[in-house]
């Protein structure tokens, strides 16, 4: 990972009321716009969302007084709730577990010296650049139970009798669903371990070479400890994103059929505008925010952010 | 597969020069052979989009792994088929804007920080490092109702905003280190000769910082490219929706245009695969916030 210096100048005091006020204003200049950006597009929602869900809203969007916690019990008696926090926390695990396995893999093989590298580099960055939307869609087209291209493999190489209709069954459809998870999240983690690959110096495995380690026993007890901060980081941020992945659902299977697919983020956006009960929806949100925000804090501790800008 | 690919290749990585040069080891044909298969994994489905996107529409639905004919006219004709134009009208202006607006403030935010020491320094750094682990997705439903409150929903505006914003951290963390790692020396040498201080920054720090802007640049604007579900919640009127949300509507209960679907995504993503891969090396770095030394 490339290092950030640390030449910072502090600023020297100086006297005088007016130049403190104003050395006390200069950084609004330069970060206020940052500030106000943010303020606007990401803390505002989180305060309208956090408001919306004690309301009452009509379907066409008015506001019709308030609701108290209602929202809330609403939320939870709902009957399909468990099935979809319960599917979410498969959903997240599976899909990270495997990605963080594989990537560990492929990262290795990218790192890897052999003719075509960096072709196969640029081909594995290729889910990573395109829209998930796109990638999601090509693989419902190619999971399609009369025309797709897997059944006609699988049926090609008798691995099947007949046509599957994939999609159509929830259990194959969320399977299906986790593998292009996990597809589209296998670039990133991968560079991300790929990157702190590199930082490992050459000698310490001439070292273990010396001292007569194996090549598996050098993996475990020397590679895989060194890459313990980009791991923590890979998965962290990958368990964000995909407990945040909605496209992929969404072009797939839209959470169907019935809520067989949902999971939380789907759950909530057909409560919003299936149902049209944004309220409900909000308590939703709310819900995941808070679990997000859990993973932050988490992400905070792993990342020593403090360490790293002062 | 991951163990093998991960045992197998360490030791040829590693490998001291001069040591166990043979002609052509077995191990780095296989190697060669792993990789190459596993690059073209990564590219098949696009593949498929690319034969599906040249198919003629009566073979869409029957089963044949190649069109019998190869219908290249389906790119020209998509653009007859739908009004995509101007979705991809919309696509570049919310992209494009978005990438100016966070630049813009961007820059300054991040050149302060890196340069000096204030009150609320870290402050704005922990909420800057916060922001970037919030996705749209998790705020669709508030960034919905104060677009409805503003009363800008269906907007590109509404889209310029929110693209910006969520962006503006990764932008701020890789620009942050660039200047950071720009030796102070430098740009008051530049000072001294009698450049302002804004000369200094645009002739001196600006770039050497070059990759780092560029790579904010790329970064934003293919994250703009391709966001879905604020787009999908906040506009309504086709002409105001992005090709993400157009793209969908080929294939509906009334009609199924998967070649057009295809053909649309491929004209989509491959202009953002190839900038993608020009800033490929200095991405991991601005992502992961220099949390991994």
């Amino acid at each position: 990972m490339r290092s950030r210096g640390t030449g910072v100048a502090t600023p020297v005091p100086r006297a005088g009321a007016a130049r403190r006020i104003r050395s006390a204003l200069a950084p609004l200049l330069w970060i206020g716009p940052a500030i106000v950006l943010i303020a606007v597009v990401v803390l505002w929602p989180v305060v309208e969302m956090v408001r919306t869900s004690l309301l009452k809203i009509s379907s066409s969007g008015l506001t019709l007084g308030s609701r108290g916690a209602q929202n809330y019990t609403d939320l939870f008696s709902e009957g399909d709730l468990v099935d979809v926090m319960l599917r979410t926390l498969v959903w997240v695990v599976g899909v990270v577990v495997a990605t963080m396995v594989l990537s560990l893999g492929l990262a290795q093989l990218l790192n890897a010296r052999f003719p075509g590298r960096r072709v196969v580099r640029w081909a594995v960055i290729v889910p990573w650049a395109a829209s998930v939307l796109m990638t999601s869609l090509i693989w419902k087209w190619m999971l399609d139970n009369y025309f797709g291209v897997v059944n006609e493999v699988l049926v090609d190489l008798g691995v099947i009798d007949k046509p599957v209709n994939w999609l159509a069954h929830p259990t194959q459809a969320m399977l299906w669903m986790m593998w292009v998870a996990v597809f589209v999240s296998l670039p990133f983690a991968s560079f991300v371990i790929l990157a702190g690959l590199q930082t490992v110096p050459g000698e310490v495995y001439e070292a273990a070479r010396v001292d007569g380690a194996g090549t598996f026993r050098t993996y475990f007890q020397i590679t895989l400890p060194l890459l313990r901060p980009a791991l923590l980081i890979a998965s962290i941020i990958n368990v964000i994103n995909v407990f945040n992945s909605f496209p992929i659902i969404w072009a797939m299977t839209q959470g169907g059929p019935g809520h067989a697919t949902d999971t939380t983020t789907t759950f909530m956006y057909k409560i919003a505008f299936f149902d049209q009960n944004v309220g409900e929806s909000a308590a939703m949100a709310v819900v995941n925010f808070a679990l997000i925000l859990v993973l932050v804090l988490l992400y905070l501790r792993a990342s020593r952010w403090r360490e790293e800008v002062s | 597969m991951t163990q093998q690919s991960a045992t197998v290749a360490r030791p040829v990585a590693n490998r001291p020069a001069g040591a166990r040069r043979g002609p052509v080891s077995v191990r780095k044909v296989i190697l060669t052979g792993v990789g190459w298969l596993v690059g073209l994994f990564f590219v098949a489905p696009y593949l498929e989009m690319l034969v599906t996107a040249l198919k003629p529409e009566h073979e869409l639905m029957r089963s044949s792994y190649l069109p019998s004919k190869w219908n290249w006219s389906n790119f020209v004709d998509v653009w007859k088929a739908a009004p995509i134009w101007q979705n991809m009208k919309v696509s570049l202006i919310v992209a494009g804007a978005a990438t100016l607006v966070t630049l813009l403030v961007a820059l300054p935010a991040a050149y302060y920080t890196a340069r000096n020491r204030f009150r609320g320094r870290n402050a704005f750094l922990l909420l800057i490092l916060v922001t970037q682990m919030f996705a749209p997705t998790a705020l669709v439903i508030g960034i919905y109702r104060e677009m409805v409150s503003l009363n800008l929903t269906d907007t590109l505006l509404s889209l310029i905003l929110v693209n910006a914003a969520f962006n503006l951290p990764f932008c701020v963390w890789i620009l942050h280190g660039y200047f950071s790692s720009i030796p102070k020396e430098l740009e008051e040498a530049a000072f001294l000769d009698g450049a302002g201080r804004v000369k200094a920054l645009t002739r001196v720090t600006l770039p050497i910082s070059l990759p780092g802007v560029v790579t904010a640049i790329v970064y934003t604007f293919i994250g703009a490219w391709n966001e879905y579900i604020v787009a999908l919640t906040v506009t309504s009127s086709p002409n105001r929706q992005p090709l993400t949300v157009a793209i969908p509507s080929f294939v509906t209960q009334y009609q199924e245009h998967w070649q057009y679907l295809f053909a649309t995504s491929l004209i989509a993503i491959v202009p953002v695969v190839i900038l993608f891969i020009f800033i490929e090396r200095y991405l991991i770095g601005g992502l992961t916030a220099g949390s991994v030394k």
